[in-house]
């Protein structure tokens, strides 16, 4: 093998670049971008995923989807979650703009609150099975405090079913939020606010005028990543209740319609549903974001 | 007056503060209860009760022995390792001949990653799945290796932006030295980058860890069980024994606590240069 340093740096140049990009260019094609297409062509088939011959079958998978209405309710279980991370972003905006200010044990309260987010999937599914048992550790806490009358069976009764999953939701990705909004609000300069507290601005005005402004477009960022985040819901529900008691999302029953009723066909229709959605909520965002710039 | 107002809004302020501290820690608190007490004092106590023996571990090595804990652990550090080594040099690689070179074809290149992170792993996962058959890595540890080594724009940016930081006239009088690039990059740029490394390590390393979807979709086969899939399999059988299932969501969740402790400087960094795109 010739020395590199032996070569002129422009060759050398070409070559660098050839190597380091390859294996990522590699498999970004392979698994990016392959995956895609071939989505695409399935999703106009019935093909099961192991015979040989592929039925091309049109749009029918797509009619499937959008008339049955079982495969359309799990949508609905999405606003859930899209609801829920409104609530998760305010929590996280309050505790975010709090901490930036003069705290007691502020390095403590951000650690407890920020460490969640570090665990994983399946334990949060189990520690939240095992706080909304009825007789876990949320009715025993409503008992103890006088609420004995609130007591219920979280996660049987499928009126609640997808709150109680979404609150687990919310204190497993709060943190998530908390960090960047509190890396958001400690990049604005602290003159400012010595600025404002001399022109007579309470808290209030502070958060009101100078968080909200300079932290705004991740604010929409966010806001707008909570679709596809409600859409892509998968771990919490599926080591919880299984998608049991109308509490199935989208993602859960493409794994099932794919690997358990081997309807590859249909579920790769689904998933280009599920990217149209992202997709289209990107733009908006891109478009959104402009306008306000 | 005024200072009544004042402490009424402070103290608003840190019951809130107590509350939110509650609300994170409670549900883990009591699982860690639970997992200390006797199958008949988990029977006969409520959730909020405190364990007669702090220091009966009974149902953790139970848990740990009969989940087989130890090869899941030994999986997913394999599964981590390789994953994240090979996850720093090629993104290291791709951030240099970015930030270093223009060449043609250079936008092509950063928007073909960044183009890549708006599809959202899971709608593809379906034919993604059809890839791995194909190439005959279904049931093997390279499925996921190769799923978490693939495009990380995150990954690519940190490092970019941290080589902004480093001088290229470093590059240059190296090369009045005769260096080659690949000595610039393996002798110079990288042992420069280590901070980004660091902050790649950690985002990238809770990532895989707590990932659940990828083994379990991709390597059933239960000598090939990560940590995650073996927490996942004591449904079921152990329905009756959460004394024992809390004993093995905390060996789940130990490490992560313990990193936590240790690097949390570059945790918060990590996470607030990962995920502001």
């Amino acid at each position: 093998m010739p020395k590199l340093s032996n070569m002129s740096y422009k060759n050398q140049r070409i070559l660098i670049i050839f190597l380091f990009s390859l294996v990522p260019v590699v498999l970004l094609l392979t698994f990016s971008y392959l995956p895609v297409f071939k989505m695409f062509q399935y999703s106009f088939t019935s093909w099961n995923g192991f015979s040989k011959n592929m039925e091309y079958v049109g749009f029918d998978n797509y009619k499937t989807i959008f008339t049955k209405p079982e495969y359309f309710a799990v949508f609905k279980v999405s606003l859930y979650y899209f609801f829920a991370t409104f609530v998760q972003m305010g929590l996280a905006l309050y505790f975010a703009t709090i901490l930036s200010f003069n705290v007691r044990m502020k390095n403590w309260f951000k650690g407890i609150l920020f460490f969640p987010t570090l665990l994983n999937g399946v334990a949060i599914g189990f520690i939240f099975l095992f706080f909304f048992k009825p007789e876990g550790t949320l009715n025993t806490i409503l008992d103890l405090v006088g609420l004995g009358a609130w007591q219920q069976k979280w996660l049987l009764n499928p009126q609640l079913i997808n709150i109680s999953l979404a609150f687990a939701s919310v204190w497993r990705y709060m943190g998530m939020n908390f960090i960047i909004f509190l890396g958001a609000i400690s990049s604005i300069g602290g003159d400012i606010y010595e600025a404002s507290e001399i022109d007579g601005a309470n808290r209030w005005h502070q958060f009101r005028h100078i968080i909200i402004p300079s932290i705004k477009r991740i604010l929409q960022l966010n806001l707008i990543l909570a679709v596809s985040g409600a859409i892509g819901v998968f771990e919490i529900p599926y080591v919880m209740t299984g998608g049991s008691n109308g509490s199935g999302t989208f993602v859960i029953q493409t794994v099932d319609v794919a690997f358990k009723y081997s309807k590859l066909g249909l579920a790769s229709a689904m998933a280009v549903v599920l990217l149209g959605i992202v997709v289209l909520v990107t733009i908006l965002q891109r478009v959104l974001i402009k306008e306000e710039k | 007056m005024h200072t009544l107002k004042y402490n009424l809004a402070s103290f608003f302020k840190y019951l809130t503060l107590v509350l939110g501290a509650l609300m994170a820690l409670v549900p883990i608190v009591v699982v860690f209860f639970a997992s200390l007490k006797t199958n008949k004092e988990y029977a006969s106590t409520g959730p909020l009760t405190l364990p007669e023996n702090w220091l009966n571990f009974s149902n953790y090595s139970k848990a740990f022995i009969d989940g087989n804990m130890l090869l899941g652990f030994m999986n997913t550090i394999i599964i981590v390792l390789i994953s994240i080594a090979g996850a720093t040099l090629t993104g290291s690689m791709m951030a240099y001949i970015l930030a270093r070179f223009r060449f043609k074809g250079s936008k092509l290149l950063m928007g073909a990653f960044l183009l890549a992170t708006l599809i959202p792993g899971v709608t593809t996962q379906v034919a993604t799945f059809q890839i791995i058959n194909s190439l005959e890595l279904f049931n093997t540890r390279w499925a996921p290796i190769l799923m978490y080594l693939g495009t990380d724009i995150i990954a690519v940016y940190i490092f970019m932006q941290f080589l902004d930081s480093i001088s290229e006239s470093l590059d240059e009088s190296a090369m009045l030295d005769g260096a080659s690039y690949w000595t610039i990059y393996w002798r110079i740029i990288l042992p420069l980058l280590s901070p980004a490394i660091v902050t790649v390590i950690i985002v990238k390393g809770v990532n895989i860890y707590n990932d659940f979807y990828t083994p379990f979709l991709y390597m059933p086969k239960s000598s090939l069980q990560v940590v995650s899939t073996a927490l996942f399999k004591f449904k079921g059988p152990y329905g009756s024994q959460w004394e024992v299932i809390c004993a093995a969501i905390m060996i789940a969740i130990i490490p992560t606590l313990v990193a936590f402790i240790a690097l949390q400087k570059y945790i918060y960094n990590g996470f607030a240069q990962g995920s502001v795109k």
